[in-house]
């Protein structure tokens, strides 16, 4: 699997009020949430991003809130992956959970720009910043974690 | 190796000897909650996987606190859809308008959470029972359908930072200050995959609503819980609540910390969160010098609506008038507190001083309904976030602070520390 794309990027401590506001949480519905993400701290975000595009950010991303509209409204924005140096803990077992791919790479958050254009190696954890001609390492998933994402996700991994 | 509390919580809900940091598990789950926004996202899930039974209807909590009395025709919606599943389940705990309370004080309130639990919620907050001496954590709405449908949950075990607590906190100096003091030294990502335990002899010295709003905020620190060794306190409070036998566990003598932070109370000041991060912390006396002019006051939330949270601030405002252009709104936090607070005289000094009171709702604190903020206006707030937009339009801002603080600067329209006399 993988994943190519231009770069969105942000810095630290991204919190899930400012991926998907309170306000818009009277919804569930994917399309409509997507319609909304990342406003309150970019505002051109809906406008630009196109399908297969990739997130950036630096430590602590999705912050705050447990909110799975969060996840959703990346990932229905048509998001393909989200780098970061680190995530909160409740948002990054939601990403799984969902099916949206997400990878720690502190290297990367810091040296990929705006912009940049991305391609992700799912399998061996090998970001490559074409634009810059550089490669970053990323922690692979654990096996169990990896057999989530295999399946589609938490609730069809459960599945007999 | 010994374990933390937590491990030995998660050990025993695992059915495994021991446990140790970073090992996955699954564990058995005593409580599952959600409430009327995340539900909703559960329920779709729940029902698109072909789920039709639920693990136990005595164990799933669905908490109507959120947009509630429904603020819209979309939140309504969203509550028609929980309470049919509930109906359709026959869920035991199903609180809605009437007898909902704000969820992480309702829970404990209703004993429906004990030492020893172990506990998911789809709400951050959910880490507030581990003021019980339990293991509670937030999660999402998937994890909620999940743990609805097979009673367990997928866990990472966690390290631990250990708080040891001594002495005993100052006049008009609480729970919240200590939490937010906490947070101010190891950052909103401080404790991070991590447990926070708190223990040692100052311990006693804390009342359960202390514990439980320094526990609900553990999440702000980025943790994965917040734990309180359980003693005389707990016990006091989980008495004649619940008729289940509970379990208490302590951290072995030997068990590993990643970090040991020493706590003198007696030490700690009244402390304010400026915008807009929890980090972002300041003394009283720091934060009074600025005189930072406020437009409103919001005493209530998850983390500051309890009896005592009322009583602090009613203390406050006795006979005093809310300053000029300041909108003051006072929200208990359940029904049972709303009903002491009004046998008691409470609500009456609230309406007396020019304050609101509201039903229990979690309403402005994440900017919902019932105070939401305009454009570049400030509000000193009980809650627990002061995020971009979190209450509001994103130029506006909140300041945490405690009870105390947040009533004070009601009266001076300023941030203020209390004045006596």
């Amino acid at each position: 699997m993988k994943a190519h794309g231009t770069v969105h990027k942000y810095g630290d401590n991204v919190d899930t009020d400012v991926i998907i506001p309170a306000r818009y949480l009277n919804t569930s519905d994917h399309k409509e949430l997507a319609s909304h993400c990342m406003e309150d701290i970019d505002k051109e975000f809906v406008r630009n991003v196109k399908e297969g595009d990739i997130m950036v950010a630096n430590m602590n991303f999705g912050c705050g809130s447990s909110r799975e509209h969060a996840p959703i409204a990346i990932k229905a924005s048509g998001i393909g992956c989200v780098i970061a140096s680190t995530f909160a803990r409740i948002f990054y077992r939601n990403a799984i959970n969902i099916g949206l791919p997400i990878l720690e790479c502190d290297e990367a958050a810091k040296d990929i720009d705006a912009g940049n254009e991305v391609e992700i190696d799912f399998d061996t954890g090998v970001i490559t910043n074409v634009t810059k001609g550089k490669t970053y390492q990323a922690q692979p998933f654990p096996e169990f974690i990896k057999e989530i994402i295999n399946k589609g996700g938490l609730l069809n991994s459960l599945k007999k | 190796m010994g374990m933390t509390m937590t491990q030995k919580i998660l050990a025993k809900h695992a059915g495994l000897e021991s446990v140790v940091e970073g090992q996955l598990i699954r564990a058995k789950l005593d409580m599952v909650l959600g409430n009327d926004i995340t539900s909703p996202v559960a329920i779709n899930e729940f029902n698109k996987n072909g789920f039709t039974g639920v693990f136990d209807k005595s164990k799933i909590s669905l908490v109507m606190d959120h947009f509630t009395p429904n603020k819209d025709i979309k939140a309504a919606i969203q509550c028609q859809q929980c309470r049919g599943f509930a109906e359709k389940y026959d869920i035991d705990n199903f609180y809605d308008v009437g007898n909902v309370g704000i969820e992480h004080a309702l829970l404990p309130e209703k004993g429906l959470v004990i030492p020893g639990d172990c506990v998911i919620g789809a709400d951050s907050h959910t880490c507030t029972y581990g003021a019980l001496g339990a293991f509670s954590t937030g999660v999402g709405s998937t994890d909620m359908a999940a743990g609805m449908a097979t009673g367990e949950a997928w866990f990472k075990v966690p390290g631990a930072i250990k708080f040891n607590l001594t002495g005993k906190l100052g006049k008009w100096v609480s729970g919240k200050d200590v939490i937010l003091h906490i947070i101010g030294m190891i950052g909103v990502d401080g404790a991070l995959y991590q447990s926070m335990e708190f223990s040692g002899e100052g311990l006693k010295n804390l009342t359960m609503d202390d514990r439980l709003c320094m526990a609900n905020m553990a999440i702000e620190a980025g943790a994965k819980n917040g734990i309180f060794e359980v003693d005389e306190v707990t016990e006091a409070y989980v008495k004649g609540r619940t008729d289940r036998a509970f379990e208490v566990f302590k951290a072995d003598e030997d068990a590993q910390y990643n970090r040991v932070i020493d706590i003198d109370l007696s030490t700690v000041k009244s402390t304010v969160s400026f915008p807009h991060l929890p980090e972002n912390t300041k003394t009283i006396d720091e934060a009074e010098a600025l005189k930072i002019k406020i437009d409103q006051v919001v005493i209530g939330s998850c983390t500051n609506g309890r009896y005592s949270d009322l009583e602090t601030a009613a203390a406050v405002v006795k006979g005093k008038k809310v300053a000029k252009g300041v909108r003051a709104i006072v929200i208990p936090a359940t029904q049972q507190i709303y009903l002491d607070a009004l046998r008691n005289g409470l609500l009456e000094i609230f309406v007396e001083a020019g304050m609101v009171v509201s039903a229990p709702t979690c309403g402005p604190c994440l900017g919902g309904h019932m105070g939401i903020l305009a454009p570049h206006e400030r509000a000193v707030s009980t809650t627990n976030r002061n995020f971009v937009g979190r209450m509001g339009d994103t130029t506006s801002e909140v300041y945490l602070a405690s009870p105390a603080i947040a009533a004070a600067s009601a009266l001076t329209g300023y941030i203020s520390d209390v004045q006596e006399g």
